[in-house]
């Protein structure tokens, strides 16, 4: 069953003079329970797709079906709930802030959603000791390594319970037992019916974990491959 | 959840205390100083309207109007005990007490200092005693019979005025003349008061050569009559006896109410004047915000955009920091409100004991302490309003890509 879908989606952007094409008509369909890869070089596009995919950003042209919801239309406050209740991002960088605990900060999509007190101290309790920091609930960002902080970062995705998880270079940051011990949890979550849309550059990781990868070139999507009994075959 | 704001706010503030600190110093400067006005302007209005009270309801003045340099100066215009005569029979009036002041030369062993003298009438001291609420700390008051004696006030023996202490007994030289101290005034709060010295006419007039002269009168009206009414027949009177009319009248009936309202005006005047002066730079104090909060929606762009990532609200952004700047405010404000309290009891401390003034009084309200603490917190959330409308226009998008 479909989840999400890119119907022939564009991103132009101007830059000084030159018209950037980031995205240069991609149509592609995820299906729910999906771990799919976007993959590619810097620069080919693959960020600014997980973007549309992830409500962050509206195309050009083009449209982008969320549960067979056209969101391309919506206004920013819908997005903004669209993004609370339906996704959880990951990022390179973990982007923690900084003033806020680990606890806090696993919090914050909770508040965002009106959850009670009670119910958001509970729920990053849980999602803390899910991702096997309960100890570190009360340290700030600086006070955890790389690999703690794109942990506190996982929990955080999961506060509202959402469908989608998407994870944008996660590893990129870590070293790589850290990025094992990450993309072990991404593992996990897709094992228990979250979809997984995972943006790297790196062939191998994309390979190790997701079930479908998507190659970006120049905007475009220049293959798909996908992974049937244990062998990876090109789809189109 | 507006809890788990301000928590998010405090932390956010705590981060950066210097850039905290300065901010803040132009809040606190101009929220102490509101502060301080009103509250001396209130104790000046409380101290003033006591005295009037001490006053009584029942007298008002006469004096010669066109005296600029105050009563005692030499001017053209005077009054003298025939108006005085004039005014005690005008019915209403029940007794009458005049003064007059004279510059004099005072000496007590070997120290010379130059003062006011107050000649009154000891036949009527009673009534002069009463529009002045004097009181005798130390022996006692003047009154009839008393003649070429001094009652006086209490500088010369709270604040050595004369250098040491001067006792009842003593006895001081008055432009060449010796005069036993009968009395010493309590403090009346006024230091020109508190070194005046009193003596009766009989000592007064030959001494320093004033045969008739009045430079104030305190009229007392009879119990059941109107004021007002007494006030106006005996303005109308004295008009006739001098020869003069509405346009050229030379002398002045002032009633309490009066004085207190014309006192009131000037006050409220001064007060609202230093106000808006310092309303302006509780706005400066503002712009220090705006400027901070602004800085801060530019360095924590990225945070905002992960906050809208997250599910953030348009107005979970706002109330965000409108919230901080509306607690930097607070902050500016209570501290502000803290310095304005030390300060008015340091202007308090400094009247009493440098000035010698029990007038220049405090007042501080509840209400004063808690509407500056709301009025700056609502100068701050003014003031991030405008830099937290820009941190909306962070798109999550180009906030996130910075790395």
């Amino acid at each position: 069953m479909v989840l999400i879908e890119l119907a022939g989606a564009e991103k132009h952007y101007q830059m000084g003079e030159t018209l950037v094409r980031a995205i240069d008509g991609i149509s592609l369909k995820i299906n729910r329970g999906d771990f799919a890869a976007i993959m590619g070089p810097s620069g080919s596009g693959k960020s600014t797709a997980l973007n549309l995919v992830g409500s962050l950003d509206l195309p050009t042209k083009g449209a982008v079906y969320l549960d067979s919801r056209n969101i391309s239309q919506l206004d920013e406050s819908q997005l903004a709930q669209i993004r609370g209740q339906k996704i959880g991002f990951i990022f390179q960088s973990f982007n923690l802030i900084a003033n806020l605990t680990a606890k806090e900060n696993v919090m914050l999509p909770l508040l965002f959603q009106g959850a009670s007190s009670e119910e958001r101290q509970q729920k990053a309790q849980e999602l803390l000791q899910l991702v096997n920091l309960t100890d570190r609930m009360g340290h700030y960002p600086n006070q955890l390594s790389g690999g703690q902080q794109q942990r506190v970062a996982i929990a955080r995705a999961l506060a509202n319970d959402p469908e989608i998880i998407l994870a944008d270079e996660p590893t990129g940051n870590l070293d790589t037992q850290a990025g094992e011990q990450v993309m072990a949890f991404l593992q996990e979550l897709n094992r228990r019916g979250k979809t997984i849309i995972l943006v790297t550059h790196d062939r191998n990781l994309a390979r190790n974990h997701a079930k479908i990868i998507y190659s970006m070139k120049d905007g475009k999507i220049e293959k798909i491959t996908k992974k049937i009994n244990h062998k990876w075959e090109a789809v189109s | 959840m507006i809890l788990e704001y301000f928590n998010i706010a405090v932390k956010n503030l705590r981060k950066r205390k210097l850039r905290l600190l300065l901010t803040l110093i132009g809040v606190i400067i101009s929220v102490a100083a509101i502060f301080i006005l009103i509250s001396v302007s209130l104790g000046l209005q409380a101290a003033v309207t006591e005295q009037f009270r001490l006053l009584g309801a029942d007298k008002f003045f006469v004096q010669p109007r066109g005296q600029f340099s105050g009563p005692g100066a030499e001017g053209a215009v005077e009054l003298t005990e025939d108006d005085a005569e004039i005014i005690r029979n005008v019915p209403g009036v029940k007794d009458l007490a005049p003064w007059t002041l004279a510059p004099a030369k005072l000496s007590f062993q070997g120290r010379i200092r130059y003062t006011l003298v107050m000649g009154i009438d000891l036949e009527t001291s009673p009534l002069f005693i009463e529009s002045g609420a004097y009181q005798a700390e130390e022996g006692r008051l003047l009154l009839e019979g008393d003649q070429g004696k001094v009652m006086i006030g209490s500088q010369y023996k709270h604040n050595l005025y004369l250098g040491q202490e001067v006792k009842v007994g003593n006895r001081l030289s008055i432009n060449g003349r010796e005069f036993p101290v009968t009395g010493i005034l309590k403090p009346l709060g006024n230091p020109s008061d508190d070194r005046m010295i009193h003596m009766s006419f009989e000592d007064f007039r030959p001494l320093f050569k004033v045969p008739s002269r009045i430079d104030s009168i305190v009229v007392q009206i009879k119990s059941g009559e109107d004021l007002q009414e007494v006030a106006k027949k005996v303005e109308k009177k004295l008009m006739k006896f001098r020869h003069v009319d509405e346009q050229t009248i030379d002398f002045t009936v002032l009633t309490p109410e009066e004085l207190l309202g014309s006192f009131a005006a000037i006050l409220k005047v001064i007060t609202s004047f230093l106000l808006a002066v310092a309303g302006i730079s509780l706005i400066i104090g503002g712009l220090g915000i705006a400027n901070t909060m602004y800085t801060s929606v530019l360095e924590r762009a990225k945070e905002i955009g992960l906050m809208k990532a997250v599910g953030a609200q348009r107005n979970d952004v706002l109330l965000i920091f409108v919230i901080e700047s509306g607690l930097l405010g607070l902050l500016g404000g209570v501290i502000g409100v803290i310095v304005g309290i030390l300060a008015s009891k340091l202007i308090e401390y400094i009247a009493v004991k440098q000035l010698g003034t029990t007038l220049l009084q405090t007042a501080i309200p509840a209400w004063l302490i808690i509407s500056c603490g709301l009025f700056s917190f609502l100068i701050g959330a003014i003031s991030g309003f405008w830099p937290a409308y820009r941190a909306l226009k962070v798109k999550p998008v180009e906030a996130l890509r910075q790395e």
